[in-house]
């Protein structure tokens, strides 16, 4: 800790203010309507589970929102024995 | 004609019933005839803040189910004879409220009032959006905050389409006022400036209450600010939002604390 420190003090209001015009950006695009990354996973895992059995503990999904481009991960955990469903 | 004003802002605890009573008060002191009313249902504290809790008999709830009359709930203000207060039930919950009862309430004191100023809970639940309703007017009050300033904007979004005004396909006036500023610490980045917050909810600004050890003084006594100590920085930055509302174009300034010599060089803890 230097002296200096004291004077230099990290200035957080820009941040705030980036994080909260990223944050609404995406609230105000929804307005109402159900989030699009919400729906796509359950989309997609309906889709995976008409072929094999997953299990819902082992789907991990993460979601990251940027100002110009999001990304959706899902990582399903498949069983060492993969056993196609019978229809 | 009377205008109904509701004071919101998703968030608790920003200053939602402290701008009630003030902006309520400021309006009676302007000459307006004035009713504030408490839709906390539940957590009743305005009868509190404006110093009238002991003088509570029928409440908000009574009237709305047809239990008492308007004029017997209303408890008329001892300082200024043209401001009343309609206090919330403290022992009910907020689904004694029906909306055909609040409309029909809201009703009756239009015909009686120039101004009635709603106090709205926090959430966003049906204490809330039975608040908005009816508002011609929305006091959106915010904190230079990350949490304020987001609950604020969904507020907002509720109040172009929520509101009867809304449903109606007409506009409802949206004012924000900026409350427990501190204009030193936005100076040195450690604060959401008045322009950010601005910028981000993109309504027009009604006031800026500078955080200040009157507004405290003031609730302990029961008393509004503006009528406890006119001269104080809050007290003026109320006084100043209330004349916008009364419709005068004049800019916003940011009151400030008169300081002495000690205070100024050792800050406010001195004081």
């Amino acid at each position: 800790m230097s002296i200096f420190s004291f004077f230099a003090r990290p200035r957080s209001a820009p941040v705030a203010r980036e994080r909260l015009q990223l944050l609404l950006a995406h609230e105000r695009a929804l307005n109402g309507r159900s989030d699009l990354a919400a729906i796509l996973q359950e989309e997609i895992l309906a889709v995976i589970a008409r072929h094999i059995a997953i299990d819902r503990d082992k789907v991990n999904v993460k979601l990251d929102r940027g100002s110009s481009v999001s990304t959706l991960e899902i990582d399903i955990e498949m069983p060492a024995s993969v056993t196609p469903l019978k229809n | 004609m009377a205008k109904v004003l509701v004071v919101t802002s998703g968030k608790g605890g920003v200053g939602k019933t402290t701008s009630a009573a003030a902006i309520g008060a400021a309006l009676a002191q302007a000459g307006q005839n004035v009713a504030v009313v408490d839709f906390d249902v539940g957590l009743r504290n305005l009868d509190l803040i404006m110093g009238a809790e002991r003088r509570v008999v029928y409440d908000l709830v009574n009237v709305v189910q047809g239990d008492a009359k308007l004029a017997q709930a209303l408890i008329r203000d001892k300082r200024v004879d043209t401001l009343s207060l309609l206090p919330a039930s403290q022992t009910r919950d907020k689904d004694a409220l029906t909306p055909e009862g609040v409309e029909r309430v809201i009703g009756e004191l239009r015909e009686k009032f120039d101004w009635v100023v709603c106090d709205s809970p926090a959430g966003i639940e049906r204490g809330a959006t039975l608040a908005m309703r009816h508002a011609d007017v929305a006091v959106v009050v915010t904190n230079p905050e990350v949490s304020s300033v987001r609950d604020s904007d969904r507020i907002i979004g509720m109040l172009d389409s929520k509101t009867a005004r809304a449903e109606a396909g007409e506009r409802i006036d949206k004012h924000l006022l900026l409350t427990r500023y501190d204009a030193g610490r936005a100076a040195r980045g450690e604060m959401l400036k008045v322009e950010d917050v601005l910028e981000i909810l993109a309504i027009p600004l009604l006031g800026i209450i500078p955080d200040s050890e009157d507004v405290l003084r003031a609730s302990n006594l029961g008393c509004p600010v503006t009528l406890h100590n006119p001269l104080s920085a809050p007290a003026r930055a109320y006084a100043e939002a209330v004349r916008r509302l009364l419709g005068e174009a004049i800019e916003v300034t940011m009151p400030m604390e008169r300081k002495g010599l000690m205070s100024r060089l050792f800050g406010r803890k001195v004081a």
